[in-house]
């Protein structure tokens, strides 16, 4: 067994910003254990057996909410779904009375999507049951941090030195400031592409590199992390349209091609193909964003089980019960 | 009830009359006289500081319609404990302080419940809506001592104009809660760093700077005074200095939060340091400190700003703006602009927070004349204490200075001549 790595004693999983390099490197090491739990014929395990687990997405989500729902029947927990629709905030009864009245059904853990900065921490506050955020307005998604950075590692090795440009809507992204909290932690160097009024000069200080043109970091970045883009309402005064987008920060199949050979194409989904990202491309040569899929499933496992009050694993470790 | 006092050995403090020296007074009928009077009550205020009685232009008693949050009566003891003896009362009530019916409402409200003296401003704007006037001469007739829709700003520059030009008729003062809305959108906190770091929609400087340079042109082009509220923002600093340089009838007044807490107070997402405008860098806070200390800002106040624990106990975006101020007023003033910066003198302080905010509104208080109200306050500068939010006299406890250790504090506070809070017994009634 592990004891390198005893770094995880928190009930919640909030922010990626609230945690040190140690303790988020623990979660991905127990990730890696428990993506070999995925590749074998039987892919359960019993670490979480009676407890309960409430996903709570009063934001929709498929991906996310199916991944945590994985996570948690791989684990063995019971799992329960509930969407705002579906929930009494529609009769306008408060966040924390309907998660108060989750804990009180004795759920032990509670994954919550909601369109609030600070909701999961709001909660976790709260509540003795652990919070684990899928998404908290433009916050952070840790989870997705999390397997984007596993996924990196995975694939070239190494974080430290890695060179990442995340590009797109920076500044309602809640995808970019998790990226942007754990790779800068563990040592990779990230450029935000795109334009001033999706990212502002307010990101500097987040020890981050802007770059306003996406061709000036095509031949030296080692990962390009492509955000959906929309051009909704809310977002008509920050920039012309997707046609300008794609045409100044789409990665094009010309512009793919001046992609080092080894460079990753990462994409946290739902993909707007032809728009932020060429659709040959997403399926080409270098494209992982269907491991991103799969690995975000072994994250999301180990943060739960690590939540839960579960020792932290190492890669070798095989014995999961 | 009247009463005579004799405050005793106190270094009496009076910057409208020049006056900072040991000395004693006297107070007979609710008033201050030159002789000692009969049978008074003797005050030992010996290594005390006397002061006129503190005033604040700027709070929300919530009464009418949100008596949940604060009423008169309890905001009133908030002031006491704090050492204020006059407040001036924002409009944004339920309904809108826009009718002579709901000033008089809150005028008898304050002679029934109040324990020091309250006053009340009228809207600009019908249901501070800024589109039409409020019915300004009325207003003016029912005793209002100044218009504005704080809370609110006027976005449409020819109604403020028009406004600005009707109220000059009846020398009432203009107060303005600076905020561009366009710019400030849904804003929640300052925009900058940690608005990013947080997710946190941002309300930039920007929209405060906007309108405080368009204040400073209609009250040039007027020639009527224009009051902005809550200075947040370093540029709204140095745009107000260059324009009262040039002679324009332009003031501004701070707020305690805004020259202590900066906007990482809000990593946490706790919702008693959401505040509008919105608390901002520490830039900020050393021009606005640079712009009391030079006489760019004439005025301190509290934003008094009460809400239930409930509706501060969501999620940070849909929590309402405002923290309370009133008790932690003076401390936080003295602790920062007297103790810590050493930026102004203590008489200094002790103008912006009387006889500066008496002349603007053109209010018989702030000073300690013989003949005037005797509003008196008797206060500790170096008395050392730690705020407990759970001891308020609020009906709300959405305070950011919770626990937290400051230097200076009102012992006594004395209205018409009547002790109606001292440290050592509370209330008197």
């Amino acid at each position: 067994m592990t004891t390198t790595l005893p770094f995880w004693k928190h009930k919640d999983l909030c922010a990626l910003a609230d945690h040190s390099a140690e303790e988020l490197l623990t979660i991905l090491h127990t990730a890696t254990a428990f993506k070999g739990v995925g590749e074998r014929n039987l892919k359960k395990v019993p670490a979480l057996r009676g407890k309960t687990l409430v996903n709570f997405f009063v934001e929709p989500s498929t991906r996310t909410r199916i991944s945590f729902e994985l996570a948690a029947m791989r684990l063995s927990a019971d799992v329960v779904n509930i969407s705002a629709s579906a929930s009494s905030l529609e009769k306008g009864e408060t966040l924390l009375d309907t998660a108060r009245n989750l804990e009180a059904l004795r759920a032990d853990l509670i994954v919550i999507r909601h369109k609030s900065a600070g909701s999961a921490r709001f909660l976790a506050d709260r509540l003795n049951a652990s919070v684990i955020n899928a998404g908290d307005g433009a916050h952070e998604h840790p989870t997705q941090g999390l397997l984007d950075a596993f996924t990196i590692r995975e694939k070239l090795g190494r974080i430290e030195g890695v060179k990442v440009a995340i590009v797109g809507d920076i500044l309602f992204s809640r995808v970019a400031r998790s990226n942007i909290q754990l790779l800068t932690k563990l040592g990779a160097e990230i450029t935000l592409v795109g334009p001033p009024t999706l990212v502002p000069a307010t990101f500097a200080p987040l020890g981050v590199r802007i770059a306003h043109s996406i061709d000036e970091v095509l031949e030296k970045t080692d990962v390009i992390n492509l955000l959906r883009i929309q051009h909704e309402r809310q977002r008509k005064e920050y920039f012309p349209g997707v046609g300008e987008y794609t045409a100044r920060f789409g990665l094009t199949r010309k512009r793919a091609e001046r992609l080092k050979s080894e460079c990753l194409i990462m994409h946290p989904g739902p993909m707007n193909r032809g728009i932020e990202i060429d659709s040959d491309v997403a399926d080409g040569r270098g494209s992982v964003i269907l491991d991103q899929v799969t690995n975000g499933l072994a994250v999301r496992m180990a943060v739960l089980y690590l939540c839960s009050g579960g020792a932290p694993l190492s890669k070798t470790d095989t014995n999961l019960s | 009830m009247t009463t005579a006092l004799h405050i005793q050995g106190g270094r009496v403090i009076d910057p409208a009359n020049g006056v900072d020296e040991v000395r004693d007074l006297f107070v007979k009928d609710g008033l201050l006289v030159a002789e000692k009077p009969d049978h008074a009550e003797v005050i030992d205020a010996s290594g005390k500081v006397v002061t006129p009685g503190l005033i604040d232009i700027h709070v929300h008693f919530r009464e009418p319609g949100q008596s949940h949050k604060e009423t008169i009566a309890t905001g009133s003891r908030c002031a006491a404990a704090g050492g204020f003896t006059t407040v001036v009362c924002m409009p944004n009530t339920s309904p809108v302080a826009d009718s002579t019916a709901t000033i008089a409402w809150i005028q008898e409200r304050a002679a029934s419940t109040a324990c020091v003296n309250v006053f009340c401003t009228g809207a600009i704007t019908r249901g501070l809506g800024g589109e039409e006037m409020a019915p300004i001469g009325a207003l003016a007739a029912a005793g209002v001592v100044a218009l504005t829709d704080d809370g609110r700003c006027v976005q449409n520059h020819g109604v403020m104009r028009r406004a600005v030009e009707y109220a000059k008729q009846f020398g009432l003062p203009i107060m303005d809660h600076c905020q561009e809305a366009t710019l400030s959108a849904d804003g929640v906190m300052n925009e900058g760093e940690w608005s990013t770091r947080l997710g946190l929609p941002g309300w930039p400087s920007l929209a405060e700077d906007l309108i405080v340079s368009r204040n400073i042109l209609l009250a040039e082009e007027t020639g009527h005074p224009i009051h902005c509220q809550h200075i947040s923002s370093a540029r709204s600093v140095r745009l107000l200095r260059e324009a009262r340089r040039r002679g324009v009838p332009i003031t501004a007044e701070a707020c305690p939060h805004h020259i202590s807490l900066t906007d990482d107070g809000l990593k946490n997402f706790d919702t008693n340091f959401k505040v509008n405008p919105p608390l901002r860098t520490p830039a900020d806070i050393d021009e606005i400190i640079t712009g009391i200390a030079d006489g760019t800002i004439t005025i301190l106040a509290s934003d008094h700003a009460p809400h239930a624990p409930y509706e501060k106990e969501v999620e940070l975006d849909q929590a309402p703006f405002g923290m309370l101020g009133l008790e932690t007023e003076l401390a936080v003033f003295l602790e920062i602009l007297l103790h810590q910066r050493k930026a102004l003198t203590l008489p200094e302080i002790i103008s912006l927070l009387t006889i500066n905010p008496a002349k603007l509104l053109r209010l018989d208080r702030g000073t300690l004349s013989v003949g005037a109200p005797a509003d008196i306050t008797i206060l500790d500068p170096d008395h050392s204490w730690n705020y407990d939010k759970n001891k308020t006299a609020s009906l709300s406890r959405n305070s950011p200075f919770h626990e937290m250790s400051l230097r200076g504090r009102a012992l006594f506070t004395i209205v018409g001549g009547k002790t109606v809070w001292d440290l050592e017994s509370g209330f008197r009634s």
